[in-house]
């Protein structure tokens, strides 16, 4: 009995040793809210020490230059809105280890010289931006310098009916910053909705971005990144993704792009990276690919493009399989006779070929490029003989009789069937055995 | 006048080919919109449909007429009646139940299937080559006195505006694509009303967007209310030239 008790005795003080510990590593809580200690997150924050969680609770607060230097969490609680009333920036980050969580940050004014933000992090590591709403703000989200930061769940929505790019900031900017994950945040309203430069192995994932003035994502120098199950729609100009290697764009979507100078996705002088289960709907060039080499594009659909793929002659190495082209006005387009890509294993919807040994694979290879694609690269007024009878007509003899389109740029095993992306791995065992027969 | 245009109606009425030909673009569009999902792919099928039948049946069509109804006019023109007054009628009569013909044929279904600016147009579009065509084969027949020639005559106008032109500007293109041709396609495409028809038509569908700087300068300039009434004073055009050309020469021959 007298053991019995003096176990507890012991149990009980290692309990609450512990328990003090671990407060002592959570730290303090100062609570903000309007008639709390605290009344403005500013005065909150510049007490808070080390480990401290600033909780603030539902109200609007008009605040602006809010600067936290210590490792604390900065959690919002019944959705509290920080207004900058189109002051300055709202929060600047200057610690490392900060949590920033469940605000609506709202009005910042556009200003040139300081690119104001509604959060910034300058040169910090381990910072988490987390379920946070940002509206009409100059910059949304504003890295540099940085490193290991995951950002998610925010939604940054700004307003650029009627304004010039120029005047127009970012939602997401990260520049210099290694390790960044962008995940499930929404997008839209900005200048560019995701823009990265120098931005190493990072990941940007189930983003929505829409409706911005300029690019959806923006990228460039940064390497080893992976995009995926990612929606951008309706931006002014579609991504433009530029001089970078060993990227990884997976499930993503490319939709709605569509004006005159819209693509849905622009590579430029992107080297050694994949491409594989996207979807380019509607836009009026799917992919425009210049200087890119080594590229590997793969399941993808092209659906209802204006042009699915404009295939620049700097572009060599890339490698097309088991795409599945439909209903575009021009399948690929080029500007010369010089190709350097391979073709193989697509589905074709305009492909007029049989396939008498019945194994999936038409016999007849397949000219995705038509002769009036190629005029239109080299004589852009001859577009308005667009959908006249006489150009049907020599597309279809030229397919017959090549001599003006590129003899090389040629899918020489056309599918006869869509591929099913889902479920097409016993047809691609078939066609690798195929493939490997003889 | 009246009277007179009411007997080529009556006759053509009577003829059956007309209603036939209502028929078959009536089933056409009908089918068209069904086929297509969107009503813009149907519209956009329905066009290229339009601007190669239409001229050719229109043409065809006025050609025979006016050999098959010579008779009736040398009675007409022994009794005193002007000439012009004949000659106006008859055209008339023809480019009007054509164009009767096409309103029901594809303007019912346009307006029941994709109503809005771009299938007026495209309706517009269709009456204004049903006259111009009709007026291009009269002007076909009273050339020559030979039915054979006359649709012969006829069948190459024809070919002309719908393939051969295109292909001469091809060329043309082609071999000047060095020179800064936008506004040479503006004047090019005036001297066809098949392609400033079909212009006007795909400018206010959503397929603008791919045509690029041309494309462009083309809405800049079709997209206005002003350049649109342009573009149909240029049909106007088209249409009184042969016609006042043909009556001339029908006034001043000898039947």
């Amino acid at each position: 009995m007298k053991n019995l008790s003096k176990k507890i005795v012991v149990w009980t003080a290692c309990t609450l040793v512990l328990l003090l510990t671990s407060l002592q590593a959570v730290g303090g809580t100062l609570k903000v809210c309007t008639n709390c200690t605290y009344t403005s997150v500013k005065q909150a924050v510049s007490q808070a020490k080390a480990g401290d969680v600033v909780l603030v609770d539902g109200g609007v607060y008009l605040e602006s230059g809010i600067e936290i230097t210590q490792p604390i969490r900065l959690i919002g609680q019944n959705n509290p809105v920080i207004d900058s009333n189109n002051s300055g920036q709202i929060i600047t980050v200057s610690s490392d280890n900060v949590t920033i969580q469940g605000f609506t940050l709202q009005n910042v004014a556009t200003s040139y010289t300081r690119d104001d933000a509604a959060i910034r992090v300058r040169q910090q590591n381990n910072i988490q931006i987390l379920d946070n709403t940002i509206l009409k703000t100059y910059y949304g989200i504003y890295l540099q310098y940085s490193n290991g930061i995951v950002i998610k769940g925010n939604v940054v929505k700004g307003e650029n009916v009627g304004r010039t790019e120029s005047s127009l900031g970012n939602a997401i900017h990260v520049y210099y910053t290694d390790d960044v994950q962008i995940i499930g945040n929404e997008v839209q309203g900005h200048r560019d909705g995701i823009y990265l430069e120098t931005v190493k192995n990072s990941t940007v994932e189930r983003n929505l971005s829409h409706q911005n003035s300029r690019y959806g994502l923006h990228f460039m120098f940064s390497d080893g990144n992976a995009y995926t199950h990612n929606i951008f729609r309706k931006n002014g100009a579609g991504v433009a993704v530029m001089y970078t290697t060993n990227v990884r764009m997976e499930h993503n979507v490319f939709e709605d792009n569509w004006g005159a100078a819209s693509y849905g996705l622009l590579l430029k002088e992107i080297n050694n990276s994949v491409i594989y289960n996207n979807t380019f709907r509607r836009n009026t060039t799917g992919i425009h690919m210049e200087s890119s080499s080594r590229l590997d594009f793969r399941n993808n659909d092209f659906e209802r493009n204006g042009w699915a793929i404009k295939l620049m002659t700097t572009c060599i190495q890339d490698t097309f399989r088991l795409n599945n082209f439909t209903g575009n006005s021009f399948d690929i387009s080029t500007n010369g006779n010089a190709q350097h890509n391979h073709f193989e294993h697509n589905y074709w919807e305009k492909y007029s070929g049989y396939d008498l040994d019945k194994n999936g694979v038409g016999d007849v290879p397949y000219r995705p490029v038509s002769l009036y694609s190629m005029l239109i690269e080299r004589v852009p007024p001859s577009v308005m003989l667009m959908r006249s009878f006489m150009v049907d007509l020599l597309d279809n003899m030229e397919r017959v009789l090549p001599s003006i389109i590129p003899q090389n740029l040629v899918d020489e095993r056309p599918l006869m069937k869509k591929v099913n992306h889902d479920n097409n791995r016993e047809f691609v065992q078939v066609l690798r055995q195929a493939a490997s027969a003889p | 006048m009246n009277k007179i245009i009411k007997y080529v109606l009556y006759d053509i009425i009577r003829n059956k080919i007309i209603v036939a030909y209502t028929l078959f673009l009536l089933l056409l569009s009908i089918g068209l919109f069904n086929l297509g999902g969107s009503p813009d792919k149907g519209l956009l099928s329905l066009l290229n449909l339009v601007l190669l039948t239409v001229p050719l049946i229109s043409i065809v069509f006025g050609t025979t007429h006016f050999y098959n109804s010579y008779e009736f006019m040398e009675l007409l023109v022994s009794q005193p009646i002007r000439r012009s007054k004949i000659f106006m009628s008859e055209y008339l009569g023809v480019s009007l139940s054509l164009s009767a013909a096409f309103m029901i044929g594809v303007g019912v279904p346009v307006l029941l299937f994709a109503p809005g600016a771009t299938g007026l147009y495209l309706v517009l579009t269709g009456v204004f080559i049903t006259f111009i065509f009709v007026a291009l084969a009269f002007l076909a027949s009273v050339i020559t006195r030979d039915k054979a020639k006359g649709i012969g005559i006829a069948l190459l106008l024809w070919f002309y505006f719908a393939l051969i032109y295109d292909g001469l500007v091809l060329f043309i293109l082609y071999s000047f694509g060095d020179y800064p041709l936008e506004y040479a396609t503006l004047v090019l495409t005036a001297l066809n009303p098949v392609d400033l028809g079909r212009v006007l038509v795909l400018l206010n569908l959503d397929v603008s967007a791919m045509m690029g700087y041309t494309g462009a300068l083309y809405k800049s300039i079709f997209g206005s209310l002003w350049g649109i009434g342009i573009a149909f004073a240029v049909m106007v055009l088209w249409v009184l030239v042969p016609v006042l050309a043909s009556r001339r020469i029908f006034k001043r021959r000898d039947m």
